[in-house]
């Protein structure tokens, strides 16, 4: 392993660092440095960053605390939202329901059942609107998680913003579009991968010319994870995706490091807790290797990978829920002694229900025990120099890089077409099957406990906990839609949407500009998303 | 005689890390099984489960809309005048239970149920419908 960083430069970083004058002590007032480690060793904030992305890390600033909600209507929505920032949560996350990232409209009989059910129903600009009301968008960041349909709920998002004055410069946040993860393990696609990738395109463009402040793509290994993947197929499939996003923008054009700095990632924080730190240490290096070595980026901020982490919802069991809480509290801790920029902590709930209220506020308590109580947040990449640690960090790049030659193989050196060929062959969906397999037979042998499932179990099952969504929501959104119907311009709804697929036919032009006018006409999710599959078709897969 | 099942998904849930599993699981116990796809409707699975004569339906559901959709997949089979059993696989909460197995569905199997459990009650089923 070549090693870049020293002490000297970390220690030069380090003082121009807004953390240079922080003093630690631990609880029995020992002297806590910001980091540890050799004279000639790796340092957080240098180049290849196992160790952190900044030199001081939490003490420059600690993770944003962003809780993930949605259920209902977007005004059912917004009191969580609230809820979430009068509690000290730092950043809000929207989850939408299944017919919204389907592009589906609230009103259309394939969404029965379905809507307000797994997140927030949005079906026009109107929802958007209830949905952040009385929430200051220009001092706090806003995360969507939405993809097939991402570009329209992102020009939503900007118009709503700008119809309450606020620039589209001035907005901060993640939309996480990442669409190839989709036809991996998620399976919430619309468009074949290649027009899909247009409208990433068209995203990334637009964010990096006018929206500085905005990540256009969260790359997801999230999602692939819960799929049942390893821990080293999470870090190669979503790298895999990201150097993909990277061929792509220069594909339009784009200079690396124009846009590399706005790239986000998503990891999950799975219940493994050494490898867990080690998986994000191997990701960081990875990422900064390839971009600087095989992309050319010369911006320091292009070899940084910033990510959001989620603990695992796969690790929740339905079975004696209350342990979920010291799972989810474990998990929570591995994203951040491995470096992590924002958080989510699952609730104990989630094995059963959308997160009641009361279990979301005690998620975001185990979050503030762990900035606020534990002293973890004074020292950058505490577990560096383990043996344990570093031989992880080590082995899991060695087989996510075996992973990652694999896929740009089968693209005759593009990462881009190496991942819509593994897409179409079935290749990751295969990889992550087999794992999952795996696992669940280990489980099914008692080979791998799980406490409360297969061992440990209690002679009285635990009740579940119990979180009735609104029965009335689904109808009360289709009268929400109804309203909007009556009371817009069909003439302009016409227009506009004319425009747009008119647009959409050539494939050199940028959607974003029609897709505004589209939402500001009150064009629904559903409808516009029809029209594009008018151009774009839809995508089929057989089952294997 | 080898029980052939058909594992479906319908609705707009694409989560298939339990259906993928189930259907290598029961293959390994031994069984036939026909996997749908995700996304299908509910006629379409009454067409499939008739077309491929099985001896039984399996729907996996994970999104909570299993109240809706299970009883709509049971309509449509009997509506075309198939009668096999149908078991649902998924989180399903107790109150909800009782409300699937008093609409028809004969076996619900939430997360954690040991597959010894699943092929013995499958197989049951079978016999008490088959004998």
């Amino acid at each position: 392993m070549e090693h870049h960083g020293e002490r000297s430069q970390w220690l030069e970083a380090y003082q121009k660092s807004p953390a240079a004058l922080s003093r630690a002590t631990t609880q029995s007032g020992v002297a806590i440095e910001a980091v540890y480690g050799s004279e000639d060793g790796e340092y957080p904030g240098l180049f290849p960053y196992s160790r952190g992305i900044h030199p001081a890390m939490y003490r420059s600033r600690l993770w944003t605390m962003r809780m993930f909600a949605g259920f209902g209507t977007a005004p059912e929505t917004n009191q969580r939202f609230h809820e979430i920032i009068a509690a000290g949560g730092t950043g809000i996350s929207t989850a939408y329901d299944m017919p919204t990232l389907l592009g589906i409209d609230s009103d259309d009989p394939r969404a029965l059942g379905e809507v307000g059910r797994c997140g927030v129903a949005i079906d026009t600009l109107d929802d958007v609107a209830d949905l952040y009301d009385g929430i200051d968008l220009s001092a706090i960041t806003t995360s969507m998680t939405i993809n097939a349909p991402a570009a329209v709920i992102f020009a939503m998002f900007v118009a709503n913003a700008e119809n309450h004055g606020i620039a589209r410069s001035q907005l901060g946040g993640t939309l996480q579009n990442d669409i190839l993860k989709e036809y991996q393990a998620q399976h919430e696609y619309v468009f074949p991968p290649r027009p899909s990738l247009r409208l990433v395109r068209d995203t990334m463009v637009f964010a990096s010319r006018e929206m500085p402040h905005w990540h256009p793509l969260s790359i997801s290994g999230y999602h692939i994870r819960e799929a049942g993947s390893t821990a080293a197929q999470e870090v190669a499939f979503t790298l895999a995706n990201g150097f993909a996003y990277v061929e792509l923008a220069r594909r339009a054009g784009l200079a690396v490091d124009h846009f590399a700095p706005q790239l986000s990632f998503f990891f999950n924080a799975h219940i493994d807790f050494f490898e867990e730190v080690a998986k994000y240490r191997c990701a960081r290096r990875l990422w900064a290797t390839w971009m600087r070595d095989h992309y050319g980026a010369l911006d320091e901020r292009s070899w940084q990978l910033r990510f959001h982490a989620q603990t695992a919802g796969v690790s929740l069991t339905a079975q004696q829920p209350d342990n979920n809480h010291a799972r989810t509290a474990i998990e929570a801790l591995a994203a951040v002694m491995g470096g992590a920029q924002s958080l989510h902590t699952n609730s104990f709930d989630e094995a059963w229900t959308l997160p009641s209220a009361d279990a979301a506020r005690v998620a975001l308590r185990t979050q503030q025990v762990i900035a606020y109580e534990t002293n973890v947040s004074q020292v950058a990449d505490p577990l560096g120099g383990s043996w344990f640690v570093e031989s992880l960090t080590d082995q899991l790049g060695h087989d996510a890089s075996q992973l990652l030659e694999e896929i740009r193989e089968m693209g005759e050196g593009s990462m881009l077409e190496g991942c819509l060929i593994a897409i179409d062959n079935g290749w990751f969906e295969g990889h992550i099957a087999d794992a999952a397999y795996a696992h669940e037979r280990a489980v099914q042998r008692g080979e791998r406990i799980i406490v409360g499932v297969n061992a440990f179990l209690d002679a009285t099952p635990a009740p579940a906990p119990v979180n009735q969504v609104n029965a009335e929501g689904e109808s009360l959104q289709r009268e929400r839609l109804a309203r909007v119907r009556q009371a817009r311009s069909d003439d302009q709804v016409r227009a506009t949407l004319s425009e747009l697929t008119s647009d959409a036919t050539d494939p050199n032009t940028n959607l974003m500009p029609a897709l505004m006018n589209a939402v500001q006409a009150r064009a629904s999710v559903g409808e516009i998303m029809s029209s594009l599959a008018d151009v774009f078709g839809r995508h089929q897969v057989a089952p294997r | 005689m080898t029980l052939r099942v058909l594992i479906a998904k319908v609705g707009l849930d694409g989560h298939d890390r339990g259906v993928n599993v189930i259907t290598r699981l029961l293959r390994d116990a031994g069984m036939e099984v026909i996997y749908t796809g995700l996304f299908q409707t509910p006629e379409a699975v009454a067409r499939t489960a008739i077309d491929e004569d099985v001896d039984l339906v399996g729907l996996s559901i994970l999104s909570g809309a299993h109240l809706t959709l299970a009883p709509l997949v049971l309509q449509s089979l009997r509506d075309q005048g198939c009668f096999v059993p149908v078991v649902v696989g998924g989180i399903i909460p107790e109150s909800d239970v009782t409300a699937l197995l008093q609409s028809g569905i004969a076996a619900i199997f939430g997360s954690g149920t040991s597959l010894d459990h699943i092929v013995s009650t499958l197989e049951e089923l079978q016999v008490s419908i088959d004998p």
